[in-house]
């Protein structure tokens, strides 16, 4: 059985973040990158699967600039087999992103595709979501188990973390899977394996080779930073306090 | 037996008033923590008493108690007697009677001085400024003042020097010798309230603020204005600049950014009688007459109060990579750290050690830490660099790990791959100290001894040792500076024995330090001489009697002869 995890590269957790002036975007320019949190427990999570003996390959892919090849490299030596590098200078979007999985799906032919829920750079939280509708797989989102019978082949169990508490779904595979925090705590990738990624292969492959056409379907018309907290006001009593919440902050 | 001691206790007291000064029957003493094991004690104190050259009346009463020979406990003796920390055989120190009591009317002095906001006497808050960060130090100050500019410090500090009364100043008391808190009833000078930062140069990086300023603050600053503090200490998050520079702190990063010594452009510092010596500089070079910051910086608050500091900051570089590496044997240890000097050069910013009992202490005592490896071995590295260019020092990295796998120096490792890593590998390292306070009892020494001997010390003291306690070592590898540390369940007088003098006398043989970083404070006075020359400790003295005659400031700690008390000061 074949994983296929999808990987993006964002600015490091860690990191203030700082709004362009132009107010076009963030300032990446010099700023630590990393991989995707959620992206990492996704990768993890295929290496327990492969390391369970349900699978026998985990593909990695990342798509972007030149850069992506450092968190590919990341992938690598963390255990994946190989990677693929889709390359492109025009900035992506999610519904873009999911056509360029789904086109890689139908290529590569993975049983399950592993995404991180969510990007911590844009929290758009679809791509996972878009490429199963894409593919007409099925879906678990916010994984916090996924289980894999040796009886029950061709599906997979999956717990999702919901508003109301958890809910256990099973899927028939080839399906989509996203992860959430509490699935796992990703491995450290050490330097036997890190030496060997140096060694493993990096696809590269372009959009047009893939058959997909780039378009902007959203354009980002300003970024700009949350008004600053203002200081709070002392009332004296509760009529006062009634009174502003009624005419000045009009909540009641 | 309880009923006997307190006989025994007013028969004492009552010889005591018969004989000599009233001071001494009283009862405002401080007691002992814990674990003192008195017969051991009593011997020792005998032979030091005796040898004593000048006799006070305080060493002949202890004399006399000797004589006795009736069954003392620790209940009698806790209001005489502290030696928890101090070697069987070093003096025991009892209260300088030339220091004046506190009074209802100094108080009073106090409040006009700093306001009623200024004046703690609460007891909740006195007990935790009278208990060092390690719960081994305990005193008995009865005031607490916080003043908040430094007119203020020089007002109370001229009262006290007329009055005669005894001062700690403190900061974050964070420190690990007993240096921050009161030996018995000195009036503790809190600095905490002075916070300012008063300027900021963003060309040079040079820093002006005040004493109480914390650590981790000051660097979040300076950090916004793309610079870093020159030290990074465990510590941070309470530690404060006036206290980091008293003590002259070294830290993590010294490899990279020196000493304080070098760091600090200038001081202002209160003398014990009240004078402001403004040493404010800020300027890089200034060769104009005797560089006397240097006196205050590492004085440990004996030779003046700091009050205000300016600082040289460097840049804040973008790229850093932390990479956590294990070994087999000390050899490959000291094999990699040349190694990573040769091939990382100027971007190593950072080389720590840790062995494996240290690390079994981190992850067993410290939430949320994991091993960072799969498997289990001797010793690790702590390998940190920062540089400004990203791709160039990951090129440099990637060589280094290469060679070093290569020749078999670390048997394996990981490179943290965001910063979330990079921070874990760090929590394991700086809380090592926190994890031996949660595991009981923990006797600490700080020791700089040439790199080869390094992990001699450790293995010899674990033979000396045995299964009566656990002996880690860690440090900062790359300034030759081992924390050796042994872990008890509870502290014991008779494992102190086999500690000390063992790590100090090996620790002079090979002429090293017996406090690398940490200062003498109230633990290690009685070791000056291990790593001074008797020459060099008279100088010292020369110097406390000149900028602090009554010997007011942080009395008992640092030099011998204070911390022997009595024949520390001239007749004042």
């Amino acid at each position: 059985m074949k994983i296929m995890v999808a990987v993006k590269r964002v600015i490091d957790y860690a990191v203030k973040i700082r709004v362009k002036p132009d107010k076009s975007g963030v300032e990446t320019a010099n700023v630590k990158m990393s991989m995707n949190p959620f992206c990492e427990i996704a990768l993890e999570e295929a290496l327990r699967l492969r390391e369970a003996g349900h699978a026998s390959e985990v593909l990695v892919v990342s798509m972007g600039g030149a850069q992506c090849s450092d968190t590919l490299r990341t992938a690598l030596a963390m255990g994946a087999d190989r990677a693929i590098h889709v390359s492109t200078s025009h900035s992506l979007f999610p519904l873009t992103v999911a056509k360029l999985l789904q086109a890689l799906a139908t290529s590569e032919k993975p049983n399950i595709l592993l995404l991180g829920k969510q990007a911590i750079d844009d929290d758009a939280n679809q791509t996972g979501q878009m490429v199963a509708g894409l593919l007409q797989w099925p879906q678990g989102t916010f994984a916090s188990k996924v289980q894999m019978d040796k009886e029950a082949v061709g599906s997979v169990t999956v717990e999702r973390e919901v508003d109301g508490g958890l809910e256990t779904v099973k899927l028939q595979l080839p399906a989509v899977i996203t992860t959430d925090l509490r699935l796992n705590q990703p491995r450290y990738a050490t330097l036997p394996n890190i030496m060997k990624a140096k060694k493993k292969t990096i696809t590269q492959i372009t959009p047009e080779q893939l058959g997909v056409q780039i378009t902007s379907d959203l354009e980002i018309l300003e970024v700009f930073e949350p008004p600053k907290r203002k200081a709070g006001v002392i009332v004296a009593s509760v009529d006062e306090l009634l009174d502003k919440l009624k005419n000045e902050a009009h909540v009641i | 037996m309880w009923r006997r001691s307190k006989h025994a206790c007013l028969r004492a007291t009552q010889f005591a008033k018969l004989l000599f000064s009233p001071h001494l029957a009283d009862s405002s003493y401080l007691h002992i923590s814990t674990g003192l094991h008195l017969p051991a004690l009593l011997s020792a104190d005998v032979q030091s008493t005796c040898d004593a050259g000048e006799s006070t009346g305080i060493r002949i009463v202890s004399g006399v108690y000797m004589n006795w020979k009736r069954p003392l406990n620790q209940q009698f003796w806790k209001h005489w007697q502290r030696g928890l920390a101090t070697s069987p055989g070093a003096t025991k120190v009892f209260r300088d009677p030339r220091f004046a009591k506190l009074e209802e009317s100094d108080v009073q002095h106090f409040q006009e001085i700093v306001g009623d906001k200024g004046v703690i006497v609460d007891s909740s808050e006195l007990e935790v400024a009278n208990t060092d960060w390690m719960n081994k130090y305990h005193g008995q100050s009865q005031l607490l003042l916080r003043p908040q500019t430094t007119q203020q410090v020089a007002e109370i500090l001229k009262f006290c020097n007329s009055r005669c009364l005894a001062v700690v100043p403190q900061g974050g008391n964070t420190g690990l010798v007993g240096g921050s808190v009161p030996v018995f009833d000195e009036i503790i000078l809190n600095l905490g309230a002075m916070k300012s930062i008063l300027s900021f140069d963003e060309v040079s990086g040079i820093l002006v603020c005040e004493a109480g300023c914390i650590l981790e603050n000051l660097d979040t600053f300076v950090g916004t204005k793309g610079f870093t503090m020159p030290l990074d200490l465990g510590a941070k998050g309470s530690c404060q600049i006036g206290g980091n520079v008293s003590t002259n702190a070294g830290g993590l990063r010294l490899l990279r950014y020196g000493s304080l010594h070098g760091n600090v452009l200038g001081l202002e510092v209160v003398l014990a009688n009240g004078t402001v010596v403004d040493m404010l500089g800020t300027l890089r070079k200034d060769n104009t007459g005797y560089d006397l910051k240097q006196l205050f910086i590492g004085g440990e608050g004996t030779l003046g109060v700091v009050t205000k500091v300016s600082i040289l900051t460097p840049p804040k570089l973008a790229s850093t990579n932390v990479a956590f590496l294990a070994c087999e044997d000390y050899e490959s240890c000291q094999n990699a750290l040349k190694e990573a000097k040769k091939q990382l050069g100027e971007i190593l910013s950072a080389f720590e050690f840790i062995d494996r009992p240290a690390l079994d202490m981190a992850l067993c005592h410290l939430e949320g830490t994991r091993d960072p490896l799969p498997s289990k071995h001797n010793f690790y590295l702590l390998v940190e660099t920062t540089g400004s260019n990203e791709a160039h020092d990951k090129e440099k990295l990637d060589a280094f790990l290469e060679a070093g796998m290569e020749l078999g120096y670390f048997v394996d490792g990981t490179v943290a791959q965001d910063s979330t890593q990079a921070g874990s590998f760090w929590e394991i390292r700086e809380g090592i100290s926190e994890a031996l306070v949660k595991a009981g009892a923990v006797y600490k020494y700080d020791l700089s001894v040439p790199i080869k001997s390094f992990y001699r010390i450790v293995e010899d003291l674990r033979a000396q040792l045995g299964n009566a306690a656990v002996v880690v070592a860690y440090g900062h590898l790359g300034d030759g500076n081992v924390h050796l540390n042994v872990s008890a369940p509870k502290y014991d007088e008779q494992l102190l024995a086999k500690i000390e003098p063992f790590v100090y006398e090996w620790t002079a043989a090979c002429k090293g330090s017996v406090s690398a970083e940490h200062g003498l404070g109230f633990m290690k006075p009685h070791a000056l001489h291990y790593s001074k020359s008797e020459e060099a400790i008279h100088l010292m003295e020369g110097f406390k009697k000149l900028l602090d005659p009554k010997g007011i400031l942080n009395p008992y700690k640092v030099l011998p002869a204070c911390a022997a008390t009595s024949t520390c000061f001239v007749s004042v």
